[in-house]
Formats: structure tokens, C-alpha cells, sequence
């Protein structure tokens, strides 16, 4: 039976405040696989972007949180509309289990390997690779329509990405983002798509519902996250319900 | 087609929340225009006054009985009480998981009745993880003592696990755990298939689900009624899978999305409660939350002999509002089929007819019922010749499969399912499983392992869904797959039937 320990899965994490500027700062023993030329604009690999308190599958302690983020930053993978549970995650994949910190890694790896090969030549994933060097994902309309599997937003976490901005989302797709706190689902105004493309270094602020596209110059608005806002502040559902009082909270 | 253009004068955006509809369903117009819609028809959103109740959809008042809230609207969010958790083995063993983390190594469920748990996903094949999957469901429910634990120890042989069923939701359905007016969550997409017995029920991931285990509440958001409206008299060459696959070609994937789907109409009360269930099954592929289907005598017959547990259906008011309404005229439909890669991609099965098949699927929550392989059946007899390609049959469940063996079909004089299709030159009836509709392990029976065109009862016709990444497959009827397989190509299957 897994005993699921997310301690060993906490990424301390900081903002980059320079992405040309790279710097460890990973504290899991995750092995992290470097790419063999590093650019400058790739160097989002290993400056991981901001930050707690949103995975609730990292927390070490109950309802223990730093100030909420407040940006993201890092270079983006675009991907275009109804971008499927399948494309994802393919169900062969969905034996791993997520609460096995193990099982979960390998997830990460597996992360986006059902697109087509011909629309996505740039693959998501390097083979071998357990993180991605893309933390953003950028999608068009119905992000992540298909299945309910969990594993779909646990496979984009577990493999770096730190947020997605697409146009539209599919219902059980946001709500798993939301309710796990794996990736921060973000919606755009505008077919962002089509505005950026993979390789762009991006920097989200949230505070500012605003996505600067340092490749291309450019700056969006994105939409007010709305209903779901405390939720994801308070880091998932169950931070969120021990907020409310809906249930106790953890005894330490 | 401009049906489906939501227009703000309904209901005003900001009114119900709404926060990840945007009206871009369109991408595709189609060009065959079938005049069997009405355009939507508007409801004037009534004057508000403090003491005035507005009239609810029925997913409305179940949701607000659930909350025990008097008057629920779109786009509230409420703590709703679930009357039924089911969860299956893939997602189950990570949201007990999820449960025992959040809630204590010593934790208990908080009602082991009111958990249904349901292997049914990777149940027949040698992967070691899918296996040790079963085993930590087996655990799970032996510590928390959960009653409805359908195990299968033996997988050699599927006959040999008296508790075994198959299919989640299929089972759901004959064991009795469907009742109209409850809130059924479960950690699979097509857990909207129970809507057809006039019940709120919908799909979650598993940290949800570890949720409920806790607490038996969830956090819903409550959301607008499309109403689908069906009338006319069902022709002998259609069934509910082309009904539905006409609301998604109209739709599109989105079109629902946030939204719950009710379908009313003659047609719709003339339907048994198998072919409802395939109406509400793929609800989610229009990317709705939920489907309902208004419980009647069709609906209390079906559970008479299933359930001994009080139930109290609602239905939507008169003065419901509705965010658009949809007419259909179904003595005008034709069969139909979505192509590769989008349940969405809607085209008529004869219009198809050139497209080679290398292989055909029946089975599934969609299309393994006992009556999918009854119409199957049919066709085979209405030909009398053999299938072309490979045609594949995997009952969704032990009572499907024993169904198949024993029951006589209508005008073959006595002949059971299984003879049928042993005389036409299909596969063996396989073990009760989901089977390849989702792929699988590489050893799952019937997967699509080469770059192949397929036609399905399925659900999914996404890129890799069955296996392969470079598959085709075409979404169909048990009709319509069974003529595609006796004629090697997509086929329409008044071929055979008229």
C-alpha cells in the first residue's frame, strides 16, 4: 500500500528575478536532467518559477502557508484547442498512481506524449526527461476536455509546469487544477495560441492579470481567476474547507 | 449554424457566474443542413423581487435539496451532501490515498454504504501495476469495511468472482445504486450516465474524491439547464447514440460546457432506461457536468426489482428558466457517426460509405449494454452474412455478458446474441471489462496496437484513445457498427434494416 509522503516532493522555490541568471533551486532529490546547450532563453529550466502555497500535494505541514504567488515565469509550450485527457495523458500511463511520490514522477514524465507527432514536432518532454524545460503551458479553447483522470493537471505538475493559460477550459480538468493545486489554471482573453509560440519566455503577474511575452514584447490581459480565487489561495480543497470550517484541521 | 450562438439576452453572463464558457463552439459549420431544429427560444429572465422564488431546472432542486437550500441559482457555489461515491481501479487506490493523508492514518469513510467501489478499468491483462491496483482497492475496503466491493480475485477466468460486475456504470445502473432526485459523484468522466434515472450525477478527480470519502460533501457549483426537447416517433434504424451524437455535431465538445443537459420529449419517454443511459453517457463529450432525464413509470419499473431504498424524484418547474432550449424532430434523423478526431465531427453514416475499416468495436458504458448487443444481433440477422473485418464484442458487465448468452433475439427464432454473432464470424464475447475504448495496458484485448480505422460503440474518438496514436476511429451506433462490419466499409445501416 503507497503511503503517500509529499514531503520528500516539497521545490523550494524563488522568484527569478533575472531569467538569464541561473540558479539551483531545487531541494528534492529529483534527478534533473539539464539540456546539453543551454540558451539564454531556456534558462527557465532550473530557475524554477514562484512559488507555495499552491500545491497542496507539497505542503509539510496543514494550513502552514507563505504569501500566496504572485508571478510565474518561464518559457512557454503552446498547444492549440481541445487538447484532450488523452493527449495528455494516455490511459496506458494511468496504472501509476499519484499519491506515490515514485509513481508520480514517472507521471511528469509521460506529461503531453500523446499530442500528435506531426502538429508537435517540439516535443513537451525529452526522452529521459522527468521535468520539462517548458513551466507554461499556453493552450486555445476546452484545455483539457475528456476524462476525468487527475492524472492529466498531476502529469503537467510533476513535470515543472507551473501554469496554464488557455482561452477556455474543460469543467473536471479546471476543477482538478484547482482542487489539487497542481498547475494554476489561467484564462485568457485574447487566442493566445496564436499570439505566442513555444520557446516564448514568459512572465505572468497574477496580481496584475497580466502575461508579458519577453520574446515577443507583447503583454496580455488575462482573466480574473473569480469564484475559484479562494480556493486556490488557500492552496486546494481541503486547505479551503479547513478555512471554512468545513472540516478540522490536521492535527500535527 | 447560428443554434447554438448563446446570446447575452438570456441570461446575463455575470448573472450566473460564468467563468470558462466562451462562445466559440462554432469551428465547424455544417453544410448539410438536417431541419430538425427549432430555433432556441429565449426565456425572459422574470423580475426579481426579494420575496418572488423562481421556478428550478430539475439539476437545480436536486442540488439545493442535497444543500438543503430552498432556492438554488445558476453559478452559486454549495456544499452538496453526496448520496453515492462510486470510484473504480484506477482512481481509487489515490483518493483512499488522498483520504487516509488528509483525514489520518486511523480515518474512517464517512458512510461504508454510501461508497460504491467498482474495478472494472485494467482488470484482464498482466501489468503488474494494474493488478496490484485491485489489491490496494481490496485493502482499502477490507480496513474501512465498505460494503459494495465488487472483486475480482481470479482473472483467468471472470466467471469464477461471484462479486465481479464489469463496467462502472453500467453496474451502477443493475445493482441498484441509481435512484432518482440523488447526487452520485464518481471518479470517472461518464459518471453522468446515472442522470438518465433523474438523478444529479457527474464525474471527479481523485483529490475530490478523498475529499468525500472524509466528509460526504463537495464543493458544486450549480449550473444552468440546456433543454433538449425531443419529439417524434423513433425510426428502426436509430438509436440513442445517434441522437446524442447529433446534440455534440451541434453543439460541439464545448458547447456544454458548465452546463447541465436535460432531455425531455416523446422521444425521449419512449427510450428504455438503457438506451437514457447512453443519452446521458456522453454528456461530458459535449463537456457538460451533468444530463437529466425526467424519472417515470419507464424509470420505477427498471428499479422495482433493484433498489429497496426510499428515493423522491424531482423535476424541473414550469417556470424553470432554461439558458437555451434545443428542438429536435426525430422521425428526420438519419443514422449517424463522429469521424476521427472529435466526438464532435459529425457526419451521416452514408455519406461515410467510402471510408475502409479495418476492424470493429461493440462495447463499453456507451455501447456494451445488453440492448447495444441485442441491435447489434439484428443486423447480423437481417444479413444473414458474415463481418469483413475483426469485430470485436466485450460486454460491459457479467449480467451483460450472461445476457448475450441467454437471451433470445426478437424474430430469430430463439437464437441467444452469442449465436448470432458466432454465425456472422465476430470474436468471441469477451470478459466484462472497459476494454480497449480507452486503450490500456499494451495487452489489453482488442486494443488498437497499429495505426488502424475502427469503427466504435464507444465514446472517444480522440488521437491514441484506443491505443494507437495514428488511429481512426469512427463513433457509431450498435447499428451502424454492426452494418460497417458486415460491409468492410462505413455503413449506413438501413442497408440492412429496411
Amino acid at each position: 500500500m503507497a503511503a503517500a509522503t509529499f514531503s520528500s516532493l516539497h521545490h523550494n522555490i524563488s522568484i527569478s528575478s533575472s531569467p538569464n541568471k541561473p540558479h539551483h533551486s531545487l531541494t528534492s532529490p529529483n534527478l534533473i536532467k539539464f539540456p546539453s546547450s543551454q540558451s539564454i532563453n531556456r534558462s527557465s529550466l532550473i530557475s524554477k518559477p514562484t512559488l507555495s502555497p499552491i500545491p497542496t500535494r507539497t505542503r509539510a505541514a496543514a494550513d502552514d502557508f507563505t504569501a500566496p504567488a504572485t508571478a510565474f515565469h518561464g518559457v512557454c509550450y503552446v498547444v492549440g484547442d481541445n487538447i484532450d485527457t488523452d493527449q495528455i495523458i494516455p490511459a496506458e500511463y494511468l496504472t501509476l498512481v499519484p499519491s506515490n511520490p515514485d509513481e508520480y514522477k514517472r507521471l511528469g514524465s509521460f506529461a503531453l506524449i500523446g499530442l500528435p507527432m506531426a502538429a508537435y514536432p517540439t516535443r513537451f518532454m525529452s526522452p529521459g526527461e522527468f521535468t520539462s524545460q517548458y513551466s507554461i503551458l499556453i493552450g486555445g479553447d476546452n484545455f483539457g476536455c475528456g476524462s476525468s483522470r487527475e492524472h492529466a493537471p498531476v502529469a503537467l505538475g510533476a513535470a515543472g509546469v507551473k501554469a496554464v493559460v488557455a482561452e477556455s477550459y474543460a469543467r473536471i480538468f479546471f476543477r482538478n487544477s484547482v482542487s489539487t493545486g497542481e498547475v494554476y489554471p489561467l484564462e485568457s482573453e485574447k487566442r493566445l495560441c496564436e499570439e505566442c509560440k513555444t520557446g516564448d519566455v514568459i512572465t505572468i503577474e497574477l496580481g496584475e492579470s497580466l502575461l508579458i511575452n519577453h520574446t515577443s514584447g507583447k503583454e496580455y490581459k488575462l482573466k480574473p481567476v473569480g469564484d475559484v480565487g479562494p480556493v486556490i489561495e488557500a492552496g486546494g480543497i481541503f486547505a479551503y474547507a479547513r478555512k471554512a470550517g468545513m472540516i478540522p484541521s490536521r492535527a500535527v | 449554424m447560428a443554434s447554438f450562438a448563446i446570446s447575452s439576452s438570456f441570461i446575463n453572463q455575470e448573472d450566473v457566474g460564468f467563468r470558462c464558457f466562451t462562445p466559440k463552439c462554432c469551428k465547424r459549420i455544417s453544410k448539410r443542413i438536417v431541419s430538425v431544429m427549432a430555433p432556441q427560444q429565449s426565456q425572459r429572465t422574470p423580475s426579481t423581487t426579494g420575496s418572488v422564488k423562481t421556478g428550478m431546472t430539475m439539476t437545480e432542486k436536486i442540488l439545493a435539496r442535497a444543500s438543503e437550500k430552498s432556492q438554488l441559482r445558476p453559478g452559486e457555489n454549495v456544499w452538496v451532501d453526496v448520496d453515492i461515491l462510486m470510484t473504480h481501479d484506477v482512481c481509487g487506490p489515490s483518493s483512499f490515498d488522498v483520504f487516509k493523508k488528509e483525514f489520518g492514518q486511523n480515518a474512517k469513510v464517512w458512510d461504508r454504504e454510501k461508497i460504491v467501489i467498482i474495478p472494472d478499468h485494467y482488470i484482464f491483462t498482466k501489468d503488474e501495476r494494474a493488478n496490484r491496483n485491485v489489491d490496494i482497492l481490496r485493502d482499502y475496503c477490507t480496513e474501512q469495511d465498505i460494503k459494495y466491493f465488487y472483486d475480482i480475485k481470479d482473472l483467468g477466468n471472470f466467471k469464477a468472482n461471484p462479486d465481479y460486475k464489469g463496467v462502472c456504470h453500467v453496474a451502477l445502473a443493475q445493482e441498484g445504486h441509481c435512484r432518482p432526485g440523488e447526487v452520485l459523484l464518481g471518479t470517472d468522466s461518464h459518471t453522468c450516465t446515472a442522470g438518465a434515472f433523474g438523478q444529479f450525477a457527474t464525474g471527479i478527480g481523485i483529490t475530490d474524491a478523498g475529499f468525500v470519502l472524509g466528509t460526504g460533501k463537495l464543493l458544486l457549483k450549480v449550473p444552468p439547464t440546456l433543454r433538449f426537447v425531443m419529439d417524434g416517433e423513433m425510426p428502426d434504424y436509430l438509436l440513442a447514440k445517434d441522437l446524442i451524437l447529433q446534440i455534440i455535431g451541434e453543439i460541439s465538445v464545448s458547447g456544454a460546457t458548465y452546463k447541465s443537459m436535460e432531455f425531455v420529449g416523446s422521444t425521449v419517454e419512449s427510450l428504455s432506461m438503457e438506451e437514457r443511459m447512453t443519452l446521458c453517457n456522453m454528456v461530458i463529450e459535449a463537456g457538460g457536468k451533468n444530463g437529466v432525464i425526467p424519472a417515470d413509470a419507464t424509470t420505477y419499473k427498471y428499479l422495482e426489482d433493484k433498489t429497496s431504498l426510499p428515493y423522491e424524484p424531482l423535476y424541473s418547474d414550469e417556470q424553470a428558466r432554461f439558458l437555451s432550449e434545443y428542438r429536435f424532430d426525430i422521425s428526420k434523423l438519419e443514422p449517424l457517426v463522429a469521424k476521427p478526431h472529435s466526438p464532435d465531427n459529425r457526419a451521416l453514416a452514408r455519406e461515410c460509405k467510402d471510408v475502409k475499416i479495418d476492424r470493429v468495436y461493440i462495447g463499453s458504458c456507451t455501447g456494451g449494454k445488453t440492448e447495444d448487443f441485442i441491435a447489434a444481433a439484428k443486423v447480423f440477422l437481417a444479413s444473414g452474412k458474415k463481418v469483413k473485418v475483426p469485430t470485436f464484442l466485450v460486454p460491459a458487465t457479467q449480467k451483460v455478458w450472461i445476457d448475450v448468452y441467454s437471451l433470445p433475439v426478437p424474430g430469430s427464432g430463439g437464437k441467444t446474441c452469442s449465436q448470432i454473432f458466432e454465425e456472422a464470424g465476430c470474436d468471441t464475447p469477451a470478459s466484462p471489462n472497459c476494454g480497449a475504448c480507452l486503450g490500456g495496458p499494451k495487452d489489453t484485448y482488442a486494443r488498437m496496437n497499429e495505426a488502424q480505422v475502427c469503427v466504435s460503440t464507444t465514446n472517444r474518438n480522440f488521437h491514441g484513445r484506443m491505443g494507437h496514436k495514428d488511429g481512426q476511429i469512427y463513433l457509431a451506433s450498435p447499428y451502424t457498427a454492426a452494418a460497417s462490419a458486415l460491409t468492410g466499409y462505413v455503413a449506413d445501416p438501413r442497408e440492412f434494416l429496411q
